[in-house]
């Protein structure tokens, strides 16, 4: 298939068609909606489920409905209202159902405004529900990228029986770019373990839910998801990592902004200054091995996110006091400048990679 | 001599005994549907989904395959279910918090889009599980553990009716109220509940079956006076009757005010 | 045959109902044809502030980095008063400024740039359709990118505006044409 020019929620949409997914469930929000508008031809086309719910507490839970039932099935929303869905992630996450869940990230807190912001990586990574309980997330930073991870976050969700979330930057929603759309294999997993599939005369019945209400039971349930999470973290971390052997610094980035942080390292580096770039493509799991891998030569890392910090928390832990970490961030969905990180690091190294 | 067998447990429901409390009207309710269920032929191709309140279990005692929803959120996750399986049948079963004061706008919105599911539908005009609080359900004057001097239509309004709202929804398609209280009107709350299910068989639409239903324990009161209780103070300002069949408004909103 | 080659970030900016972002998607479509890395993105929400909807386009052949154009612009498309006011001070020493002179009474004040004044939108009405004087304006663009012939050019408008459309394209090829002379 030859490459064609397609906006990143566009993209991705098709690639969840691409990727079998069967029903999709949302309620508007800027700046996902082309996401909604475009499935709701695209899916019609197919054959397939497009509902526009009364809200996105309820679109999560059909979510959980048609999951349930053993359906491929995604969502999408922006950050008020992955607020909003927090309550059926936690759900999902405790009945053990794969989805797909997109969220075209904008500024907040409260409505606060459809400008693009990475304010919802705590939403995203650490989750807002209730419970002990993670879910993958993936953060592309180009249109190419997001379809290809559209493509692995259904098949994750799929073999793990997790909710797998994406975080798009409203950047990366809305612009342009040359895709091909390449579906990998689809993972080989049989639903009918577990699915309430209506097909209890060919099997004994089966039941989806979270609740257990003795505390040994309920206990042995989260170990074995746990016993879960550390497979994903082994086999499921994505990262990219591009460190110079003599590099004096090394940004951390996600989305969009890893891609101006590129800028950036290529404008320090026509000042004779070597940097390097770890970026999380899971954010969770937490690239955290790329950190302990660093050369010697560099005195600091600077995390540069739209956000007034959040990822760094985790790039800390990751460093745990090796080398001091830094953040730089715009918020409100004001997006910073190539040659403003870039001086931001030059000031930093000015000071020797010691704390301001 | 060979024994006769003259009363059976439905096989719709599962071994696992009832954990409601005496005089509880889940537990006749459960075994309409199980019957209902077996009779129309659909036991095996039916979804259940339970709610959160005393019938938060109900997955254990329907024997299909069932799901546990969100407080509110049986509805929504009905036509999931229901769209992921458009040949099975799928009903929730939800009171009066779950449906009527948490869930209401996944209720009123599945009788928007006339969702071809049914919803089965307690009303005992209080919370059960969580200890007997005040319902948007509850009666003028009733005393519950959040409305201990009566419930005061100037603080909590008048209570809401389910059905008569759910009638003026433009694709709601099949609506009645009945009720558990006697013989009588199980038989034919049964009635309902059939039709109920046919209407989704039929592929007709939205269906649902409001069940005034007593709770002894919650009103604090023994479970013969409940029954009574359900006669004499529900069915006044709860009138029985079809609000809806086959898509037509029957019976305008009656009742006490 | 010359190739497309050169790095361009440019900015396209007019009025809503104008046609820029469509100018936007054709140029980085044209570029695409001939397999460099492009990428477009729209300003959406206070970056449309003061009347202006704009987009930005970025031709190159390594990874693109930030794909908002906000400063070094190669090449400004300003449709109207508004945009060449906002971004004529953000172009590029060197750089190119084509301006819709139809609507913009006051020229661009830069010395040290390439000023190109179109009169487009009467152009378009002359041609029977104010809606093209947006390809009147990417006509002047493409003036300087030859390689770019008829035949691509057409490939390229069916790819934006569907197979349907096919009986408009003659119209929007007139107009480019005009633009280019």
């Amino acid at each position: 298939m030859a490459k064609v020019l397609m906006k990143g929620n566009e993209a991705l949409s098709e690639a969840a068609i691409k990727a079998g997914c069967t029903a999709f469930f949302g309620y508007p929000i800027t700046p996902q909606n082309e996401i909604p508008e475009y499935l709701s031809e695209r899916m019609e086309q197919e054959g397939l489920v497009f509902v526009q719910a009364e809200s996105e507490v309820a679109a999560i839970n059909m979510v959980y409905g048609a999951s349930a039932a053993g359906a491929r099935v995604m969502t999408s929303s922006s950050s008020p209202g992955i607020a909003l869905k927090q309550e059926g992630i936690s759900y999902l996450a405790g009945a053990r159902l794969p989805c797909f869940i997109c969220s075209v990230t904008r500024a907040g807190p409260g409505l606060g405004g459809i400008l693009p912001a990475q304010a919802d990586y705590f939403q995203a990574v650490k989750g807002g529900g209730n419970g002990d309980y993670y879910t993958p997330v993936y953060a592309p930073n180009s249109v190419q990228e997001a379809t290809d991870l559209v493509f692995r976050a259904f098949n994750v969700a799929d073999e793990y029986r997790t909710p797998v979330q994406m975080i798009v930057d409203g950047m990366l929603g809305q612009m342009m770019e040359p895709v091909e759309l390449n579906p990998p294999p689809r993972v080989k997993v049989d639903k009918e373990l577990y699915a309430t599939s209506g097909n209890s005369d060919k099997r004994k019945r089966n039941i989806v839910n979270s609740l257990n209400l003795s505390g040994l039971g309920l206990e042995q349930m989260n170990h074995e998801r746990f016993r879960d999470y550390e497979k994903i973290k082994e086999k499921e971390t994505l990262s990219e990592y591009d460190v110079p052997k003599d590099a004096e610094i090394v940004f951390c980035a996600y989305g969009v902004p890893s891609r101006i942080a590129k800028n950036a390292i290529s404008l320090l580096k026509k000042e004779g200054i070597s940097a390097g770039l770890i970026r999380p493509i899971t954010l969770w799991p937490f690239p955290e091995k790329d950190f302990l891998k660093l050369p010697k030569t560099v005195k600091a890392v600077l995390v540069t996110e739209l956000s007034m910090g959040q990822m760094i928390e985790d790039v800390r832990l990751a460093l745990n006091g090796s080398i001091p970490a830094y953040h730089y961030g715009r918020v409100g969905g004001v997006v910073f400048e190539p040659d403003e990180i870039a001086e931001e690091a030059k000031r930093i190294l000015k000071k020797g990679g010691k704390k301001k | 001599m060979a024994t006769k067998v003259i009363y059976d447990k439905s096989k719709g429901l599962d071994e696992k005994p009832f954990h409601y409390c005496p005089g509880c009207g889940h537990g006749i309710v459960h075994k309409l549907i199980a019957e209902v269920l077996v009779e129309l032929g659909v036991l095996d191709k039916t979804i259940s989904v339970s709610p959160v309140g005393c019938s938060v279990l109900a997955y254990d005692y329907f024997n299909c395959d069932g799901v546990q929803a969100a407080h509110g959120r049986a509805p929504a996750v009905a036509i999931g279910l229901k769209k992921a399986c458009p040949d099975k049948i799928v009903f929730s079963y939800q009171g009066d918090g779950d449906l009527a004061s948490i869930g209401t706008a996944e209720t009123v919105h599945a009788a928007h889009r006339g969702d071809n599911t049914t919803i089965i539908f307690i009303n005992n005009a209080i919370y059960g599980m969580t200890g007997g609080q005040m319902a948007p359900t509850t009666l003028i004057g009733q005393k519950t553990s959040t409305s201990p001097f009566g419930r005061s239509k100037k603080n909590c309004g008048l209570p809401i009716k389910v059905v008569e709202m759910l009638a003026q929804v433009p694709s709601s398609h099949y609506l009645e109220r009945t009720s558990v209280h006697d013989f009588a009107n199980i038989r034919k709350t049964k009635a309902a509940i059939k039709k109920a299910f046919q209407t989704q068989i039929d592929g007709k639409g939205f269906s649902m079956v409001e069940i005034l239903s007593p709770c002894p324990v919650g009103w604090g009161i023994a479970p013969i006076k409940a029954m009574d209780f359900v006669k004499e103070q529900m069915m006044p300002y709860y009138p029985l009757g079809v609000y809806k069949d086959n898509g037509e408004l029957t019976k305008l909103s009656g009742g006490e005010k | 045959m010359a190739k497309s080659n050169k790095n361009e970030r440019i900015r396209i900016s007019g009025f809503g109902g104008q046609g820029v972002l469509t100018v936007g998607q054709i140029v980085a479509l044209l570029h695409l044809e001939h397999d460099r890395t492009v990428s477009w993105i729209p300003a959406y929400g206070a970056e449309m502030r003061g009347g202006t909807t704009n987009c930005s386009v970025i031709i190159q052949d390594d990874v693109i980095g930030s794909p908002i154009v906000a400063q070094d612009i190669d090449v400004l498309l300003a449709f109207n008063l508004p945009s060449l006011t906002r971004f004529e001070p953000l172009v590029k020493k060197g750089g190119k400024i084509i301006y819709n002179t139809s609507i913009i009474k006051d020229a661009p004040t830069r010395k040290d740039v390439e000023v190109i004044g179109v009169d487009a939108t009467n152009i378009s009405i002359a041609l029977g359709s104010p809606k093209v004087q947006n390809m009147v304006m990417l006509g002047a663009y493409l003036k300087d990118h030859q390689y770019f012939d008829e035949e691509i050019i057409k490939k390229v408008l069916l790819i934006r505006f569907g197979e349907k459309a096919e009986k408009l394209i003659p119209i929007n090829l007139s107009a480019i044409q005009k633009g280019r002379e």
